[in-house]
C-alpha cells in the first residue's frame, strides 16, 4: 500500500465509485475541466466524460436542487460546494427538501445524494474560507453529517456515503488535504457511517473530537504519554447522528472528558456530546466535562496572530489535557 | 540584592552547565561583564552581568547542571534589599524564570482542617458508598487534594492502611570487594564531553555506516602548494593549508552528487540546497564542529581563511552555536595528526563524512616504472540508508580526480 494524502484518498473514493456504478456522477463549480479548486476531482471529467463530471453555474441552490432531482430519479449524485462557507444558499434545498423526502413521501421516495465541501481554518483563508458549518446541519433528522480525520477514513466514509440511500453531508478539512498522509487500503474499502472510532486507547482521560483536531489531539497525547499520561482519543467521524454508545462507553471508562472542536464554542456539536455524557454518565464522572473550541466571535480572523488565537492547536490541547489530568 | 539566573541559550535548550566561574564573591562587576561560562550541547557561552554591582554568593558550583531560570549567583547592586530585583534581567531568561502560576491559585491544600467532601465527584461518591469507604481517611492526589477516581480505586484495591512507609528496605547487594584494576584519577563526564558522547552514540547507533577508501596521488597538489605557500603567507597573513584544497574539491563535487549532501529524516530524505561544510576543530580536550557556509561559492583562499579563523576561535573556546549550525557534510582533517586511515563517525544528521589522511611519500608504479609520489588516502563514511556504494564511489572518484588534476595551470587559489 502506498502512502497517499487525505485529498488523494477522496479522489480515489470518487474514482472507485464512478468506475463501479454508472449512476454516480459529480456536479459542482469548476469540478470538471479545472478538476476542482483543490484538485479533488482532477482527471475525472477526462476519464468519465462531461456528463458524469459536470461544471455548474455559480449557484449552490441550483447545484443541490439538481442533485436532489437526479437522486429521486435513481442517480447517485455527488455535489461539490467549493467551500463549506458557500453552502448557505443551498440550505433550503438541504434542510427542507433533501432531509425530508423520505419522511414526506412515507418512504416511497428517497434521496441518495452526497454533498462534499471543504471546511475549516488554519489556512489563512479568513471569514469566507475558514468556517466550520457542521453544527448548522447537525440538528436536522434525515441528514447525516460526516467529517473524516484520516486519509483512510476519508476514503472509506466517502464510499459509504455514496452508497447510502439518504443524504450525506461530507465535510473535508481543507488543511488536512495535503497535511495528512498514510497508507490507505486500495480498492473497495468502506467505513461505517454513524460509528465513532477510538484512535488511541487510554485510561486517564478521554478526548472526544473530530476532523483535523483528531490529529492535533493525537500529537498532544503522544507528548503527554512521555510523562506517563494515558489518554484515550475518540474520533466521532459522524457528527450527526452521534454514536452515543461509543461516547458513553469511553466517558464512563475514564470519568474525565475533554471535548475539542474548531467550531465556535456555544452550540457546537460538542454541546450535544456534553449533554449525552451528562445524561448518561453522571455517576461515572470524576471531573466536570471540559471543552476546548474556537471563541464565540463572528468569524475566523485574517491576521495570522488572530487566526492562531482562534484556531485550536496541539499546544492548546496539551494544556487543557494537563488541566484535566491534574484535576 | 539581585539574582542572576541561568539564561536560555537557544531554542529548545532547557538546562546549562556552569563550566567555569569568571568572578568570585566580592568582585565588582560592570553591566555586561562576563560572570561565568555556561555549556549547553556543544556550545560555550558567557553569561553577562545584568547590572553593575558586587558579586554576593555563587549559588551553583562549577560542573553543576541547572535548569534555565534557576538562580546561579547573587549580585549586590548597592540599592538596598530587593528593590531592583531582576529588573534588568535579560528578557530571554526573565521569560523563563519564576514558575509564576498563570491562573489565580487557590490557597494551599495541606491545611489539616480543610473541609472534606466539598469536592467529591459523582464517581468517587458512588465507589465510596459501594465499597463502604470513609472518604475522610483517603488521601487525595488531585487538584487541591481532591480525591480522584484513581485514588479511590487504589484504596479499594489495596485496602486501608497499606501505606508503603515502613517496609523493610531489602539489603543491597554487597559491593564488590576486590577491584581487579587499581583505580586512577576519576574524570567526571560533564558539559561538552557528555554532549560529544551523546552525539556520537546517537550517530553510531542510529546510522548504519558503510566505509570506503581511495588512494589519491597528491604530487601535483604538493608541488602547487609548495610553489604558492610562502608568497601566500606573506600576502594574506595565514597559511595556505592542504586541507583547504580538499574542502574545495569536496564542496565542488557535492554540487554534482547532491545525495551526499542530504539528510535522513525518518520517512524522507532531505536533499540540502546549501553546501555547508562542517570541519572538526580540537581545542584542548574538546571537539568543536564549526561550519564553512556555502563552501562551494568560496575560493581556496576563502576556505583557507575561514578554516584559519574557525580553528583560532576553537582553540580559544569562542565558537558559538551560530558557528556550529547548519552543516550538511563534514570534511575531517585526520591527516593533521598523522593518521593514514580512519573510519569517521558521521556527524548526525548528515549523510557522510570525508576523512583526509596524511600525505606520505610512497613508491608507486606508473607506466611499469617505480616512482616516488606523494600519496594520500581519502576515507568516506556514508549513511547506508541514504547512499549506496555506487554513488559514494562515484563521488569519491570525482574528488580524487579533482585533487590529481590540480596544478599551477588549472588551479587558482583566488
Amino acid at each position: 500500500m502506498a502512502k497517499i494524502s487525505y485529498l488523494q484518498a477522496i479522489t480515489h473514493a470518487l474514482d472507485h465509485e464512478m468506475g463501479k456504478d454508472d449512476d454516480v456522477f459529480i456536479l459542482g463549480e469548476d469540478v470538471g475541466k479545472k478538476g476542482g479548486v483543490f484538485k479533488v476531482t482532477d482527471g475525472l471529467q477526462e476519464k468519465y466524460g462531461e456528463l458524469r463530471c459536470l461544471d455548474t453555474p455559480l449557484a449552490e441552490s441550483n447545484i443541490v436542487g439538481t442533485a436532489i432531482g437526479a437522486a429521486m430519479m435513481g442517480k447517485r449524485p455527488v455535489a461539490e460546494i467549493q467551500f463549506a462557507d458557500y453552502i448557505l444558499p443551498a440550505t433550503n434545498q438541504i434542510l427542507s427538501e433533501a432531509a425530508k423526502i423520505r419522511y414526506r413521501s412515507n418512504g416511497e421516495w428517497n434521496c441518495p445524494i452526497v454533498i462534499r465541501a471543504p471546511f475549516g481554518g488554519g489556512i489563512h483563508g479568513a471569514l469566507y474560507h475558514s468556517q466550520s458549518v457542521e453544527a448548522l446541519f447537525a440538528s436536522t433528522p434525515g441528514l447525516k453529517v460526516v467529517i473524516p480525520s484520516t486519509p483512510s477514513d476519508a476514503k472509506g466514509l466517502l464510499i459509504s456515503a455514496i452508497r447510502d440511500n439518504d443524504p450525506v453531508l461530507f465535510f473535508e478539512h481543507k488543511k488536512a488535504y495535503r497535511l495528512l498522509k498514510e497508507e490507505v487500503p486500495e480498492g473497495d474499502y468502506t467505513v461505517p457511517i454513524g460509528k465513532a472510532d477510538v484512535k488511541r486507547t487510554g485510561e486517564d482521560i478521554t478526548v472526544i473530537t473530530y476532523g483535523l483536531c483528531v490529529n492535533y489531539s493525537l500529537q498532544a497525547a503522544e507528548r503527554l504519554s512521555k510523562d506517563g499520561h494515558d489518554i484515550e482519543i475518540l474520533d466521532l467521524r459522524t457528527v450527526y447522528p452521534l454514536d452515543k454508545e461509543s461516547i458513553i462507553e469511553s466517558a464512563s471508562k475514564t470519568g474525565k472528558v475533554l471535548l475539542v472542536t474548531e467550531d465556535n464554542l456555544e452550540g457546537s456539536v460538542m454541546s450535544e456530546v456534553s449533554a449525552i455524557i451528562a445524561e448518561n454518565c453522571l455517576y461515572d464522572l470524576d471531573a466536570p466535562v471540559m471543552r476546548l473550541a474556537g471563541p464565540d466571535v463572528p468569524a475566523m480572523p485574517y491576521s495570522p496572530l488572530m487566526e492562531d488565537y482562534f484556531m485550536v492547536n496541539p499546544d492548546k490541547i496539551e494544556e487543557k489535557m494537563l488541566e484535566l489530568l491534574e484535576h | 540584592m539581585t539574582e542572576i539566573k541561568m539564561p536560555k541559550l537557544g531554542e529548545s535548550v532547557t538546562e546549562g552547565t556552569i563550566e567555569r566561574w569568571l568572578v568570585k564573591p566580592g568582585d565588582t562587576v560592570e553591566e555586561y561583564d562576563p560572570l561565568c561560562e555556561v555549556i549547553t550541547d556543544k556550545v560555550t557561552a558567557e553569561v553577562p552581568s545584568a547590572t553593575a554591582g558586587t558579586i554576593g554568593e555563587l549559588l551553583v558550583g562549577e560542573g553543576e547542571t541547572v535548569e534555565v531560570g534557576v538562580a546561579i549567583c547573587t549580585l549586590d547592586t548597592g540599592n538596598g534589599e530587593g528593590t531592583l530585583e531582576a529588573e534588568e534581567e535579560p528578557s530571554a531568561s526573565a521569560e523563563e524564570t519564576a514558575p509564576a502560576p498563570e491562573k489565580p491559585e487557590a490557597p494551599p491544600a495541606q491545611t489539616a482542617d480543610k473541609p472534606r467532601g466539598a469536592r467529591i465527584s459523582p464517581v468517587v461518591m458512588r465507589l465510596a458508598s459501594e465499597n463502604d469507604i470513609d472518604l475522610s481517611k483517603v488521601n487525595g492526589s488531585g487538584f487541591n487534594g481532591r480525591i480522584t477516581k484513581k485514588d479511590i480505586l487504589k484504596e479499594i484495591e489495596e485496602g486501608p492502611g497499606t501505606a508503603p512507609a515502613g517496609k523493610p528496605v531489602p539489603g543491597h547487594a554487597p559491593e564488590s570487594t576486590q577491584p581487579s584494576v587499581m583505580a586512577g584519577e576519576e574524570i567526571p563526564v560533564t558539559g561538552i564531553r557528555a554532549a560529544i558522547a551523546d552525539k556520537m552514540v546517537q550517530s553510531a547507533t542510529e546510522i548504519p555506516h558503510a566505509w570506503l577508501m581511495m588512494e589519491v596521488d597528491a604530487t601535483n597538489l604538493v608541488n602547487l602548494r609548495n610553489d604558492l605557500k610562502d608568497d601566500f603567507k606573506k600576502n594574506e597573513g595565514f597559511n595556505l593549508t592542504f586541507f583547504s584544497f580538499f574542502v574545495k574539491a569536496a564542496a565542488e563535487t557535492l554540487k554534482e552528487f547532491p545525495m551526499l549532501n542530504s539528510s535522513w529524516q525518518g520517512d524522507k530524505i532531505v536533499v540540502n540546497k546549501d553546501i555547508n561544510i562542517s570541519i572538526a576543530v580540537a581545542g584542548d580536550d574538546k571537539l568543536y564542529v564549526p561550519v564553512i557556509k556555502n563552501a562551494d561559492e568560496l575560493t581556496i583562499k576563502g576556505i583557507a581563511k575561514q578554516v584559519n579563523e574557525l580553528a583560532n576561535l576553537g582553540r580559544q573556546h569562542k565558537l558559538t552555536s551560530e558557528h556550529m549550525a547548519g552543516g550538511t557534510f563534514t570534511v575531517n582533517n585526520t591527516g593533521a595528526f598523522g593518521s593514514v586511515q580512519s573510519m569517521g563517525i558521521i556527524n548526525h544528521p548528515q549523510a557522510a563524512i570525508l576523512q583526509v589522511e596524511s600525505i606520505v611519500k610512497k613508491p608507486v608504479i606508473i607506466d611499469d616504472m617505480i616512482a616516488v609520489r606523494h600519496m594520500v588516502n581519502l576515507c568516506l563514511s556514508i549513511d547506508h540508508r541514504v547512499l549506496d556504494g555506487l554513488v559514494a564511489g562515484q563521488f569519491l572518484k570525482k574528488v580524487k580526480e579533482k585533487i590529481e588534476k590540480m596544478s599551477a595551470e588549472h588551479t587558482s587559489v583566488y
